[in-house]
């Protein structure tokens, strides 16, 4: 087999040295998981630090005046810090904007949360407009849907050229004067690519937009530096990560957090209330209505430890062998296509491809026969399959746990499923 | 072991060669149906002749194996049936693959062979998929009875 990777590169991802940090992969060896883009597996350290939240330090945060709520909202104020420091949202004095961080339950509703609130502080009409990419999760496009149908302002695409890239020309012809909100994904979950942010982010400041980063797909297996990004909001989920599901996480800058109204209203997020009226909390408490899932803040604090220990270059650098093995392997394959770019290294994880004449549902179905788990779908990017002439495709999506026999198998796995539907069991 | 013994040759059969994925001339009735966590769509129409009876059934759309098998198969065991008959062979289909009903003498009687698709029943990602013809051809029949039109 042809390999662009080298002795020592293919040696590194033989056999994963991660697997045993995750009860789940630990105890299913027989499994190939190549779903992370959908949800990474937790390692026991997430896990434990649940577990340990509820043992040693529940209470309601913020509320309580007994020092058990202390810990509790002490473990909060922590994530928040650790989380500010993982995306580089440093102040000028390098301090951590911990007070920058709000949680949600996802980056969909990180997305919402903006959604709801950014045109009341940016007043869209009919005369502007909303700029998205075709390539962006369902969860970063109908909310801006919907905003344009409410307030008359127009959504614009920016589009991929042939080789999947948003070029310079582009972003510099679809945002224009009329811009006022920039939404794009940093990395599609269905293509792979990496998006670049840091431009589209300069040119929508040029014409006086505000700037979203979703990072769903980003956070879990790159650097990110948000200075370096240069935009104004970024989204992400902890559960990609390998945090616990349902915490979410949105950044802004914090003039702009100030400057907004709140979006979920309720307990735990005012300073006062009279009959006829209520002061709100400071950011991020403005943005928190209810209890807040601090277990799930301090398991994602240990979730970003555990990747810290591991040095998140050297996992961007695994899974950059590991994503570039995979799509090289799917390409010796005659009858299967790569939806996305050609080259290797240009995927962040993901890999989508079809299987000539057969729909992924069945690859999927067959695949999972042999443990091998892939998703198969639209991935909730509908109109990008449908943009690049596909109602669906398989996406195999790799994590620094997974390794080369994972993808082997996937491969044996693939090979079965042409038989099967080519008459040579 | 089931998703061996779903693809089978007679299934595959039914994926490489169908009989009834066509163009309907003169259908009485027709549907579509969407299966939304998959994107499949299929376009199901049928012709109900003077006696009462439905003389042709055939789809159009595009969906995966298991959907467009199944599609294939109930359309050929609707020949001849009275839409009542019909709409009851849907709801036993329905039963199978959603495990409740597992008389195999029964299933293999009344459902021919569509009751290959019993293994489903171990496939819960997979139901949607076999459901789709059936549930539209249900749907359509039952919104005729009620009346209402069917052709979208």
């Amino acid at each position: 087999m042809a390999s662009s990777l080298t002795a020592t590169e293919l040696e590194a991802l033989a056999c994963s040295p991660y697997k045993r940090d995750f009860p789940l992969l630990a105890a299913h060896p027989e499994l190939a998981f190549l779903d992370s883009a959908a949800t990474a597996q937790r390692p026991a350290a997430v896990l434990d630090a649940q577990r340990s939240f509820y043992e040693t330090m529940n209470a309601n945060p913020l509320r309580g005046l007994y020092r058990l709520s202390v810990e509790a909202t002490q473990a909060i104020a922590d994530a928040r810090d650790h989380i500010a420091r993982f995306i580089g949202a440093l102040d000028d004095a390098g301090s951590p904007q911990g007070n920058a961080i709000v949680f949600t339950r996802n980056a969909s509703e990180a997305l919402n949360l903006l959604a709801h609130t950014l045109p009341q502080i940016v007043e869209l009409g009919p005369d502007d407009e909303v700029v998205i990419s075709i390539m962006e999760h369902h969860s970063n496009l109908i909310p801006w849907q919907q905003v344009c149908t409410a307030t008359g302002a127009k959504l614009v695409y920016l589009r991929p050229d042939e080789s999947f890239c948003i070029t310079d020309a582009e972003i510099k012809a679809k945002i224009g004067p009329h811009a006022k909100i920039v939404s794009v994904t940093h990395v599609s979950n269905v293509l792979g690519v990496q998006n670049n942010i840091a431009a589209i982010a300069a040119r929508a400041h040029e014409v006086g937009a505000l700037c979203i980063a979703d990072g769903a797909q980003s956070a879990p297996h790159v650097s990110v530096d948000i200075r370096a990004l240069g935009c104004d909001f970024f989204a992400f989920s902890g559960h990609k990560l390998g945090g616990p599901l349902g915490i979410g996480v949105l950044w802004g800058r914090p003039e702009l957090l100030d400057a907004m109204p709140p979006f979920l209203t309720g307990g735990e997020m005012i300073d006062a209330v009279t009959e006829t009226d209520a002061i709100w909390s400071p950011v991020p408490q403005k943005f928190e209505a209810g209890t807040q899932d601090a277990a799930g803040a301090f398991a994602t604090d240990a979730c970003l430890t555990y990747l810290e220990s591991l040095g998140m270059e050297s996992v961007e650098q695994r899974e950059r062998l590991l994503a570039a093995y995979l799509c090289e392997r799917l390409q010796e394959r005659d009858y299967i296509t790569i939806v996305g770019p050609a080259e290797p290294t240009r995927h962040i994880s993901a890999v989508s491809f079809d299987v000539a004449g057969i729909h992924p549902h069945d690859v999927a179905s067959i695949l999972d026969m042999d443990n091998v788990c892939i998703r198969a779908g639209h991935h909730c990017a509908q109109p990008l399959l449908t943009y690049l002439g596909w109602h669906s495709t398989c996406r195999a999506s790799v994590a620094f746990y997974n390794d080369k026999t994972d993808i082997d198998r996937l491969m044996d796995g693939l090979d079965r499923v042409w038989g099967i539907f080519n008459g040579s069991r | 072991m089931e998703v061996a013994s779903l693809y089978n040759a007679q299934f595959m059969d039914h994926v490489a060669h169908p009989d009834y994925k066509y163009e309907l001339d003169d259908p009485t009735h027709e549907h579509d149906g969407i299966n939304p966590s998959c994107g499949d769509e299929l376009h199901l129409a049928v012709r109900v002749g003077d006696d009462g009876r439905i003389e042709e059934a055939a789809y159009t759309g595009h969906g995966c194996a298991v959907s467009m098998a199944s599609a294939d198969m109930m359309s050929d065991l609707m020949v001849g049936k009275t839409p009542e008959e019909a709409i009851a062979l849907c709801e036993l289909f329905k039963n199978m693959i959603t495990g409740d009903e597992k008389d195999m003498d029964k299933l293999e009687e009344e459902l021919d062979e569509a009751s290959m698709l019993k293994d489903v029943s171990h496939m819960p990602a997979r139901v949607k998929c076999a459901e789709l013809a059936w549930r539209t051809l249900a749907e359509m029949l039952k919104s005729n009875e009620a009346g209402a039109t069917t052709t979208e």
